[in-house]
């Protein structure tokens, strides 16, 4: 079964996210620090008259700061009837992938909780994502 | 047509229904020798079996049905009310209620009935003989119907009296669609849109047959209206699947009493009776506004997008001012104004009557006061007052543990009520009113009151207040002290309140509305609690202030005053840095370091904005870098992704578009 994917960008790696979670792509625009949240979470954004929250996703995988540039996008997902936004530094395309393609995150050492596997395809390595790991919060 | 597009309709109208034979019941129990309740609660019964028959739920019918028969020998007379014979017709109602609460969730509304229409059949059976089925008669004269329907001498005198007041009589034929599969409902339809326009007299075949669908695919109403023929026609070919309507005027020379047949003299001559006597009582006729039902979250899309058109109002507002063409500045004016209007229509329309919450009481209030054994009467005020929708779903438990605490606790029993020279049934009184931008739901009784001295010790010994602080306190706040959480002070614990839980819940649940609650109270007297409510929970008054970079809005139901005040005027005090602000004492909070803002600004100010708020009968200084003036903010949530934040209940949208989060003072304190 083949399964589609929206890839991007974060630096010099390429991550996706499984085409059904994802709702739309925005530009970003001005986003409100919500003071006290956890560090990972930008601020919230008015899409379309409704106030959602936006993830930082170099932060949430520890990476470093990025300023945002004009290739910079917001990717709003759905997981479990909560919505918001994840940054991401560019959207590359939407992709099939097939599922031997698909390999677990594990096998090639690569573990992170937010890894769901890696797809290989074309030439190019892929991150897939797991959504709902991004939004649950860190046991401190 | 699909039947389950009926469901919905059919679930709502049930709920009506029955909520009405509640009502009634309870006006019966007070005056059970009025004709005139017996026939509207027969009405609504015969009604609701008639929807369950044609909707197919057999069980609901048929218990509906042994009801009907019960109320059918109440109403010709051969059966006296007696508070048993209630009991049974209540336990009755219950039943139907969990029917139809079972059908509503998808269930087939069995229940088992058999216990209840034995009691029902008992009642009725002994008599059953006596009491001739009257539907015979009515087909005989359904057989032998003319063209043009007969008129009786009551019917004519009503005729006659309407006339003078511009009214003219119709003769309405309603030809129905062949391949119509509910007859019943259309027809109902046609009374309906024929009620609204004006006084049915008379129906061939009568309504109960129709009802039953025992009609072909036409029949023939009498109709008293003001309006002319073609108006009339035009009424009821709104309603789908009618294929004709024949409206005719019956003039005067016609009018003259047909001879009755005998055997329906009897049966019209007791309706007769019936109807004179409902006059008499001003049976009030239910006014019949025309409306449609609309899912609660159409009306929230609805907000939304008009609160994005706000937006867009909010940019071409700054557009105009800066192009200062006169046309655009115009036209842009012009679109402020309607929209302020679209916004208060929008509002209103999500208002409704707290009637709706108020309604179920009475008959929850005769139940509790039977069960404690104390005469209780319940007078309600001001059900008319609207709140919104939102607010309405919220504020019937809270009520419903205030009246329970009333009637347990409040009202004192019978015989010490006797002893003490009061009146021996109990008075409590439900009362909604505006009063501002605030709504006021006050339940009060004329019991016993608080004890003040028993509530202290109580709060003492359970830590809740220091035998220091009690000295200081008002008679107000001590009162308060019931609504704290582990609280009782009822010597025994009674099934209905005294678990100590319950009133501390009211109490949240109050402030999770936005809302406040205190509580007023006289030893002998008796004790009056006031919940406070904002009108609406999706648009609030707010004032907006900035901080460093950042816009925050402050409801005004909280702020107290907004002062200035210079630096040097800040002491320390426990480590507290607090102000003097009318001869009181006022701890300040810094909203810069509560919420980490980034200073961007390194210019020292000499003043300080202080807006003080309140918690209660507490107030505290938040300090601001600008206030930035007051506007009316629409309330949006944060989304599942961002709960429990601290000191903020929610965001709203700027004029610029920009987000900006709305701060929840009461957690600074």
């Amino acid at each position: 079964m083949n399964r589609k994917i929206v890839a991007f960008q974060i630096g010099e790696e390429e991550y996706g996210l499984d085409i059904n979670n994802v709702q739309s792509i925005e530009r970003i625009q001005h986003i409100t620090r919500v003071p006290n949240a956890p560090d990972y979470v930008e601020g919230v954004m008015n899409l379309r008259g409704n106030v959602t929250p936006v993830i930082d996703l170099r932060k949430r995988l520890k990476l470093e700061h990025l300023t945002h540039s004009d290739d910079t996008r917001v990717i709003i997902t759905k997981y479990d009837e909560i919505e918001f936004g994840i940054i991401v530094d560019q959207i590359n395309d939407v992709t099939d992938i097939k599922d031997g393609e698909i390999e677990a995150a594990s096998s090639s050492g690569l573990t992170s909780e937010y890894f769901a596997g890696i797809a290989k395809t074309g030439g190019r390595l892929i991150i897939l994502l797991k959504i709902e790991e991004l939004i649950k919060t860190p046991e401190s | 047509m699909d039947l389950n597009d009926f469901l919905e309709l059919f679930i709502e109208e049930s709920k009506e229904h029955l909520q009405s034979i509640n009502e009634e019941l309870l006006k019966l129990e007070e005056d059970p020798e009025n004709p005139a309740i017996v026939n509207e609660i027969f009405r609504s019964a015969h009604t609701l079996k008639g929807m369950a028959a044609s909707m197919g739920f057999e069980d609901l019918a048929s218990l509906t049905h042994e009801m009907e028969n019960v109320l059918d020998l109440v109403r010709n007379a051969k059966l006296t009310i007696t508070s048993e014979i209630l009991d049974v017709i209540f336990s009755c109602v219950d039943l139907i209620e969990k029917m139809i609460d079972s059908i509503e969730q998808g269930g087939d509304g069995k229940e088992d009935v058999t216990d209840v229409v034995r009691q029902l059949t008992m009642i009725h059976s002994p008599s059953k003989s006596i009491a001739p089925e009257t539907n015979p008669d009515f087909q005989e004269s359904a057989a032998t119907a003319v063209e043009e329907l007969e008129i009786d001498q009551y019917q004519l005198s009503v005729i006659n009296e309407a006339k003078k007041t511009g009214n003219r009589l119709f003769q309405i034929t309603v030809q129905l669609d062949e391949k119509c599969v509910m007859k019943s409902v259309r027809a109902y339809m046609v009374f309906q849109a024929a009620e609204e326009i004006g006084e049915i007299i008379q129906s061939h075949p009568p309504v109960e047959q129709i009802e039953e669908e025992n009609f072909d695919f036409s029949f023939t109403i009498l109709l008293l209206s003001e309006l002319d023929p073609r108006e009339i026609q035009a009424q009821f070919y709104h309603i789908s699947e009618i294929t004709e309507v024949i409206v005719t005027e019956r003039t005067d020379e016609e009018l003259v009493p047909a001879n009755e047949p005998t055997v329906t003299s009897k049966s019209t001559s007791v309706q007769k009776q019936q109807q004179h006597k409902e006059d008499a009582t001003g049976g009030k006729k239910k006014h019949r506004s025309k409306s449609i039902r609309v899912d609660i979250e159409k009306l929230d899309h609805l907000m939304n997008l008009f609160s994005e058109l706000i937006i867009d109002r909010g940019r071409l507002e700054q557009i105009s001012r800066k192009s200062e063409m006169t046309e655009l500045a115009e036209t842009v004016e012009h679109m402020t104004r309607i929209s302020t209007d679209l916004q208060g229509l929008i509002l209103n329309m999500r208002m409704v009557q707290v009637e709706q919450v108020f309604s179920r009481f009475p008959r929850m209030v005769r139940d509790l006061a039977k069960e404690l054994k104390k005469k209780v009467q319940l007078v309600v005020e001001g059900e008319e007052t609207e709140l919104d929708r939102t607010v309405i779903d919220e504020i019937g438990d809270p009520l419903v543990h205030l009246l329970r605490n009333a009637l347990d606790h409040g009202l004192e029993e019978t015989e010490e009520r006797v002893a003490l020279g009061k009146p021996e049934e109990g008075k409590v009184l439900l009362k909604a009113y505006h009063s501002g931008n605030q709504v006021f739901i006050e339940v009060a009784d004329d019991g016993k009151g608080i004890n003040r001295e028993k509530v202290l010790n109580k709060g003492i010994e359970r830590g809740l207040v220091t035998q220091n602080e009690a000295e200081t306190l008002t008679d107000n706040q001590i009162f308060s002290l019931i609504l704290a959480s582990g609280f009782s002070t009822a010597e025994k614990v009674s099934d209905i309140s005294g678990r100590g839980v319950g009133l501390d819940v009211v109490k949240t649940k109050i402030e999770s509305l936005g809302g406040s609650i205190s509580i007023e109270s006289e030893p002998g007297k008796g004790s009056i609690f006031r919940i406070q409510l904002p009108l609406t929970l999706s648009i609030i008054f707010a004032m907006l202030i900035k901080t460093g970079e950042e816009t925050y809005a402050i409801p005004f139901s909280s702020i107290v005053e907004i002062t200035k005040i210079a630096k040097d005027q800040v002491s320390t005090l426990y480590g507290h840095r607090v102000i003097q602000f009318r001869e009181q004492v006022v701890k300040l909070i810094f909203l810069k370091e509560v919420f980490k803002i980034p200073v961007t600004e390194t210019k020292e100010q000499d003043e300080l904005f202080v807006v003080i708020v309140r918690k209660g009968d507490k107030i505290m200084g938040l300090v601001v870098d600008a206030v930035l003036g007051q506007q009316e903010v629409v309330l949006k949530n944060l989304g599942g992704l961002l709960t429990n934040l601290y000191a903020i209940s929610g965001a709203t949208i700027l004029g610029n578009g920009e987000v900006a989060l709305i701060l929840d003072t009461n957690e600074f304190f």
